[in-house]
């Protein structure tokens, strides 16, 4: 094997439990959040923050910080692709049953 | 040690390794798990519209310490997960194999806790079609059925990793798994972080939003 070929990142323990307290803090935010009861932004919040945690564990704990382009662009569209189907569908729901038919 | 390694010479120690390529592969495995979740978590979202205030006192009956607990448990078991794959390239092959071991004890943590939480339920009486649940309102039998499927497949998720992650704790004592070849102990670290975000978002969906 070459040198090239195994990568030499990632090896720091530190940038792993600081990502950590990072992900425990925040998950310490959102059950705040939701006692808080926040009504109408309460739902966006929880997604908001929880795609934030997602986040950190892609890039630090999965290692996309150091994966080629081509495998970030792969991710973006299957995102993309996952994200554009629960939107459309939630927005033809929502506009079907939405908040006025159920209070 | 890395150094030691010949390139031009291997003739009995060639082996085929294709790094980027096999790590491709786990991802592209990860897509189809993404779009797998994927549809559990549209039919969640249509339904919370449709029947809003049965999600929210269905949702607030969850216990939301337990829940919080096993977010913590399975976000330190990612931890550990990745501080293995590092020691191991660092050549600390102990190190490397008790932090598996560390993540294999919070994964089984994970699923006993998941097993007092569905107890609770099922002592309740509340468990797919038992007459205690179908004589509930359509959008609480719907909130359950989905908090069972979508747990139940997630806790599968956790067992199987669990498991894997056994096989790279021996595959790593008998150096089948090395610090110039930790692409499968690397790929079941993608596997057992993907399952910890699938938790991120089941956790708020179903024991934040009340």
């Amino acid at each position: 094997m070459s040198e090239a070929i195994v990568p030499r990142h990632g090896l720091n323990s530190r940038p792993y439990l600081l990502v950590w307290i990072g992900l425990v803090a925040l998950t310490a935010a959102t059950v705040t959040v939701a006692r808080l009861n926040l009504t109408a932004f309460a739902a966006l919040i929880s997604i908001g923050i929880a795609t934030v945690k997602a986040g950190l564990v892609l890039i630090f704990f999965m290692h996309l910080k150091y994966e080629p382009l081509i495998l970030k662009v792969m991710l973006g569209i299957a995102l993309l692709a996952l994200s554009l189907i629960i939107l459309l569908t939630f927005s033809d729901v929502w506009y079907r049953w939405g908040a006025h038919v159920h209070p | 040690m890395r150094n030691t390694v010949d390139r031009n010479e291997g003739s009995i120690s060639e082996k085929h390794l294709d790094y980027a390529g096999a790590k491709m592969g786990m991802w592209i495995f990860l897509f189809t798990e993404i779009l797998f979740f994927g549809g559990l978590f549209l039919l969640y979202s249509v339904y919370r519209v449709k029947y809003l205030a049965d999600f929210h006192s269905s949702a607030s009956e969850l216990d939301i310490v337990l829940g919080t607990a096993n977010t913590i448990i399975l976000l330190t078991s990612s931890m550990f997960m990745a501080l293995s794959i590092s020691s191991l390239r660092k050549g600390r092959k102990g190190r490397s194999i008790l932090f598996q071991l560390i993540t294999i004890g919070l994964g089984v943590f994970f699923l006993v806790n998941k097993y007092f939480e569905w107890s609770a339920h099922i002592h309740q009486g509340i468990y797919p079609d038992s007459p205690v649940l179908l004589d509930m309102a359509r959008g609480r039998i719907i909130f359950f059925s989905l908090y069972y499927v979508m747990t139940g497949l997630h806790g599968l998720h956790v067992l199987i990793g669990v498991a894997i992650i056994a096989v790279m704790a021996a595959f790593t004592q008998r150096e089948t798994v090395s610090p110039l070849d930790f692409v499968k102990l690397e790929n079941t670290g993608l596997y057992w972080h993907f399952v910890d975000i699938v938790w991120i978002y089941l956790f708020p969906l179903f024991y934040l939003i009340t």
